[in-house]
């Protein structure tokens, strides 16, 4: 299951980023919040009404807001 | 004798470093910008335990030492050594976010790997502790091999503990080492023994962060985060009028009593005009807008510390994606209600090139307050005050009217640029969403003193030049008896010639007049058309701008005066917003693209209301 579409505050293991599709810095940027595989994550909230805009994510300790084009690109599987 | 040896304060962003800074420093802080960047860099003076005095040096927040902005960049090189015009640090304090080690560590880890005499501060301890999260500084220390103090920035707790191991780890001052440039960078391996010595410093926790999700599940919600946030911003800009009322009054009473005062001192000649009509007068009606800009920074601050502005970011990236900006562009927008200066310089924080310089750009096209005048004159004398029922009255719903024509023609040009000049990949939005806290309010209050202060030196120097300037102008060569100065003046022939150009969208001569001094700040031209129609000013505001108005109704038609209010809604009459793109963007290439592109953009629209409202016969 992709990211953006997990359901609300459910736990998931991150499985395979396609760090390739994301810009170099984007990456990067996920990686310094956290995000890397076999780390778990949950979705805290969705912001938009029709499912556009970005979420909310927990991973650790923080909460790190991004768009589900980025969202899209990280494979979960819930536990 | 050597100068007070460099100590740095590094950390990630959110790790209340600044607030460390402000605890360590007092109010004792110099805000410059680094050489050939616009990034900020604060410093302050310190003592030591023993009396040696230490500078401290702020860094801007960085995740790690692989630059992804120019702030994280200055970051990088200064603890690097290679910054320009900035000595290499005695040592280093990197601040830490007790409650999120997991994250925070890896950067400390590269720091630690510089090779630098190193402190670790465990800031915001007693938030980690309401989180429900105990930890042992002890392990921390052993595993990194440096002193960890644990510190609460906001209550002063640690301060001495932390200054006592900077005074062993210093030394006599003297640099030993330098940076290894051997520095671990694979982010993920470093990650994981962050998480695995968080864990190991960690004797208890409960879930995370209970408050901040109980807060977030109101203030993220989809429809009511989306209200509370108009909400919230309705009465900020409530507060930010009513409130400065007052303050205002004072202002103008304090200047009219200066002019007064040198009125009185010298005698009539060019010196007296000079300082009474020229400076005082200039700076005065820029210096009034300080009331306004510092209440909204009081609330811009009080929510940034807070946490909710990372919230409000959140909520308004969708609507800054449909033109090509992200969530990060709302602040710097917001803040240009107030004034663009301010807008401008808070763009800073925008990651991407391309997106802040499309925000630069149509920052100006938010209605600033010195908007304000102009519109209450022309919409005092021409629109009636006629009630349309439901509460709301016409004059009230132009007054609206303008203020969305700003932000939609700022949308549409947003849109325009980012798939032209400044065409880009739309990068996504990333942020990390900060824990809620109380403000402090000694930060807030250190804050909006810097930002007064910044504020007032700009007032001081450009606008004072420019304003200078423009007196020469509007007073050189001098009128012979019977003639109009204004009229004889150079501005005078000037608005002869723009009032060709200008003719075609409905400008009279006098107004052609009146947007040449405007240009120093806006609402000179109510000031300007006053003086042309040469109404004696009382003194009293109210009192000038009703007899004004009542002028302007017999000699300008419906049509003229609305294409009037379209111009000033784009027009770039504020040279000091221009002077302040110039300076962040590096070149004059930018500064006057934008002058042309808005008064382009103001004399379309003029000049199509003036010609719709002809045809529509009003």
């Amino acid at each position: 299951m992709r990211l953006d579409e997990l359901p609300l505050r459910q736990s998931a293991e991150i499985l395979t980023v396609d760090w390739d599709v994301l810009p170099p810095a984007e990456a990067r940027r996920l990686r310094e919040f956290g995000f890397a595989e076999g780390v778990i994550i949950q979705v805290r909230h969705r912001s938009g009404l029709f499912k556009r805009g970005p979420l909310a994510c927990q991973v650790g300790r923080m909460l790190v807001a991004l768009r589900r084009t980025h969202a899209a690109a990280i494979s979960v599987s819930a536990s | 004798m050597n100068p007070a040896p460099l100590v740095a304060l590094v950390g990630n962003p959110n790790a209340g470093k600044s607030a460390l800074f402000n605890a360590l420093t007092g109010a004792r802080q110099k805000v410059g910008n680094y050489p050939g960047v616009t990034v900020e860099r604060k410093s302050g003076r310190m003592t030591l335990a023993d009396g040696r005095p230490v500078e401290l040096v702020d860094l801007p927040g960085a995740y790690s030492l692989d630059p992804g902005s120019p702030d994280e960049a200055v970051t990088r090189d200064v603890v690097m050594g290679s910054q320009s015009h900035e000595r290499l640090p005695s040592a280093l304090i990197v601040v830490l976010d007790a409650g999120n080690l997991d994250n925070h560590l890896r950067f400390a880890f590269q720091l630690i790997a510089l090779g630098l005499p190193v402190i670790v501060a465990l800031n915001m301890i007693d938030m980690a502790e309401r989180d429900g999260l105990k930890l042992d500084p002890e392990v921390l220390s052993r595993a990194l091999g440096v002193p960890v103090v644990s510190t609460v920035a906001v209550r002063k707790r640690g301060l001495d503990e932390l200054k006592a191991a900077l005074s062993t780890v210093l030394g006599d001052g003297v640099i030993k080492v330098r940076p290894s440039a051997d520095v671990p960078e694979d982010i993920v391996l470093l990650q994981r023994r962050a998480r695995q010595l968080s864990m190991a410093a960690t004797i208890s926790e409960t879930p995370v962060r209970r408050i901040t999700h109980l807060i977030d599940t109101v203030v993220l919600h989809p429809v009511g985060g989306l209200l509370l946030l108009i909400a919230l911003f309705f009465v900020i800009f409530q507060a930010v009028f009513a409130w400065s009322e007052a303050p205002i009054g004072w202002i103008e009473a304090l200047f009219a009593q200066m002019q007064g005062g040198v009125t009185a001192l010298l005698p009539e000649g060019f010196f007296r005009s000079l300082l009474v009509d020229g400076i005082i007068a200039g700076v005065g009606s820029v210096v009034v807008f300080l009331p306004q800009i510092l209440i909204l920074f009081f609330f811009i601050l009080l929510l940034e510390a807070s946490g909710y502005m990372a919230r409000a970011a959140f909520l308004m990236d969708r609507l800054m994606a449909s033109v090509g900006l992200n969530g990060r562009a709302f602040i710097p927008l917001l803040s240009s209600f107030a004034c663009a200066i301010p807008g401008i310089m808070a763009t800073r924080t925008i990651d991407d090139p391309k997106q802040r310089l499309t925000t630069i750009l149509i920052a100006p096209l938010m209605t600033c307050s010195a908007r304000l005048p102009v519109y209450s004159v022309i919409i005092g004398a021409f629109i009636p005050a006629r009630d349309l029922g439901y509460g709301v009255g016409l004059q009230g719903l132009v007054w609206f009217a303008l203020y969305l024509a700003g932000i939609l023609g700022a949308m549409i040009v947003a849109f325009v640029f980012r798939h032209t000049i400044a065409k880009g990949a739309n990068s996504g939005f990333l942020m990390e969403m900060p824990r809620y806290q109380m403000p402090h309010i000694k930060d807030v209050a250190i804050g909006l003193w810097q930002r007064a202060w910044v504020f007032l030196r700009r007032a001081g120097t450009i606008i004072m030049m420019v304003t200078v300037v423009l007196w020469l102008l509007l007073s050189f060569p001098k009128a012979p008896e019977g003639q109009s100065q204004v009229e004889y003046s150079i501005a005078g022939r000037i608005a002869s010639g723009l009032e060709v150009i200008v003719r075609p969208i409905g400008f009279n001569h006098e107004m052609a007049l009146a947007v040449i001094p405007a240009m120093a700040a806006r609402e000179v031209a109510v000031s300007a058309l006053a003086t042309v129609y040469s109404i004696e000013a009382t003194g009293d505001d109210a009192e000038t701008e009703k007899s004004l108005g009542e002028r302007l109704q017999g000699r300008w038609s419906l049509p003229t005066a609305l294409a009037f209010l379209m111009w000033f809604v784009f027009a770039p009459q504020c040279l000091s917003t221009i002077a302040v793109i110039r300076r962040e963007t590096n070149g004059w290439k930018w500064p006057i693209f934008a002058l042309a592109y808005l008064f382009g953009l103001a004399y379309v629209a003029a000049g199509a209301t003036f010609w719709g409202a002809t045809a529509l016969g009003l």
